[in-house]
C-alpha cells in the first residue's frame, strides 16, 4: 500500500528548513524593485514575473512531489485542493481556501487571506496596473504544466488594489497526454 | 595469436576474480545500471556500476529502454482487470494514469521502475535477488531534488552534469541489498 496522500502540508511544513519571514518578504521585495527599475513598464514586470513564477514552478513540482507524497490526483478538483492546502501550506506557511467552482469543475478560485509577500507593501500611484503577486500565478501554471494540466492563471481580487483578500483564477485549459516521443525513423 | 595476448588472458583464466563493482547479490555490489527519462524521453541520466555486455551504442540503448517502459506501461494498463475505463492500446495515457508496474524480474537482473506524475521516470537495473526497490528510487528521486532541481545552474530538462549527484547516487547506490 502506497502511504495515505497528506490532507494538509502542515507535517512536510513543519519538518523543512525555513528561513525569516521578513527576509523572504523583504527579498521578494527588492526583486520586484529592481525589476521595476529595469524594466521600467509595470506590464513588462508583470510578465516579467510570470516568467519567473513558471522557471520556478516547473521545478518547484518536483520537490514538492518528493517531499509531500501526494500522487495523482483523481480530478482537477482535487489538484486544486492539494495545491491550496499542501502546497501553499508547505512553500509559504500559508493555506489557501477554493471557492467559486464553475459547474463544469474546470475553474475555481485559490482565496488567500494571508499573503506574506505583501507585508509591508503599498503600491504607489505609479504602479497602479502592477500584479505585485504575480509570481505565484506563474508558480502554479508551471508546476501544473509538469503534471500535464494546461492552464490559465489569472488575478481576481488583490490586497494591494485595496481588495480583502487575494483570489487567484485557475483555469484548466486542457490536459496533455504523454506522446512517445520518437519517430520509427530517427 | 591475438586470443592470448595482452588483458584477454584474465577473462580466460578458470576463475578470474570479480572486479570491483560485480553485482554479486552481496550488499554494496547490487546495482548494475540506472537511467533517468524526463517527460518528453530525454535520458537526462545513465549511470553504470556494472554492465560487462554493451550491444547497443548509448542512444539506441536508451531509446530501447524507454519505449520498453512506454509499452510495458500501456500493456499492464491494458490488461488491468480492476479498472472499467480503459484505453485503446498504444493510446497515450497521463503520466501516473490506469495501473502501472514497478518492477520485472528476468534469471540475470531485476528492473525497478518509478514513474511520478511529473513525468520524471527512474529506472534501476540491480541483481535480481535484491528486494523491493520502491523506497530506494523514492530516495534517488529525493536525491535528484536536493543536487539536481535545485541547483540553480541545472537547466531544466537537459542531461544531468552534477557532480555532487553523482557522488551521493554512488555511495547510497551501495548500500542497496
Amino acid at each position: 500500500m502506497a502511504p495515505l496522500a497528506p490532507r494538509t502540508g502542515d507535517a512536510v511544513f513543519a519538518n523543512v528548513e525555513r528561513v525569516n519571514a521578513e527576509l523572504f518578504t523583504l527579498t521578494y521585495g527588492a526583486i520586484v524593485r529592481q525589476l521595476l527599475t529595469d524594466l521600467e513598464e509595470v506590464e513588462e514586470v508583470n510578465k516579467q514575473l510570470d516568467q519567473m513564477g513558471y522557471n520556478i514552478g516547473v521545478r518547484l513540482i518536483d520537490e514538492f512531489l518528493a517531499k509531500s507524497n501526494v500522487s495523482r490526483c483523481i480530478d482537477f478538483r482535487e489538484t486544486a485542493d492539494v495545491i491550496a492546502k499542501v502546497g501553499f501550506k508547505m512553500f509559504l506557511g500559508v493555506t489557501a481556501s477554493v471557492t467559486n467552482w464553475d459547474p463544469e469543475g474546470t475553474s475555481c478560485s485559490l482565496v488567500l487571506e494571508d499573503n506574506p509577500l505583501v507585508d509591508f507593501v503599498e503600491l504607489p500611484d505609479t504602479c497602479q496596473g502592477l500584479y505585485y503577486c504575480n509570481i505565484l500565478s506563474g508558480v502554479i501554471r508551471g508546476a501544473l504544466e509538469m503534471v500535464s494540466m494546461k492552464t490559465e492563471v489569472t488575478w481576481v481580487r488583490d490586497m494591494l488594489h485595496g481588495d480583502d483578500a487575494c483570489e487567484l483564477r485557475v483555469k484548466l485549459l486542457k490536459q496533455v497526454p504523454e506522446e512517445y516521443p520518437y519517430k520509427d525513423d530517427d | 595469436m591475438q586470443f592470448f595476448g595482452g588483458s584477454s588472458v584474465a577473462e580466460i583464466a578458470p576463475s578470474p576474480a570479480a572486479p570491483p563493482g560485480t553485482a554479486t547479490g552481496l550488499a554494496g555490489n547490487n546495482a548494475n545500471m540506472l537511467y533517468i527519462f524526463n517527460r518528453s524521453g530525454v535520458c537526462l541520466l545513465y549511470r553504470e556500476w556494472h554492465r560487462p555486455l554493451h550491444t547497443l551504442d548509448p542512444q539506441q540503448d536508451q531509446k530501447l529502454m524507454f519505449g520498453l517502459l512506454f509499452s510495458l506501461r500501456s500493456f499492464t494498463a491494458k490488461m488491468d482487470p480492476t479498472s472499467v475505463d480503459k484505453g485503446n492500446l498504444g493510446v497515450p495515457l497521463l503520466p501516473g494514469q490506469g495501473c502501472s508496474f514497478y518492477s520485472f524480474r528476468t534469471n540475470t537482473y531485476k528492473l525497478s521502475f518509478m514513474e511520478c506524475p511529473s513525468g520524471i521516470k527512474i529506472i534501476l537495473v540491480t541483481h535480481p535477488k535484491t528486494g523491493d526497490m520502491r523506497e530506494p528510487l523514492r530516495y534517488i528521486y529525493n536525491i535528484y531534488v536536493e543536487y539536481v532541481i535545485k541547483n540553480p545552474l541545472y537547466v531544466h530538462g537537459s542531461p544531468i552534469k552534477c557532480e555532487l549527484f553523482n557522488t551521493n547516487l554512488d555511495q547510497y547506490v551501495k548500500t542497496l541489498v
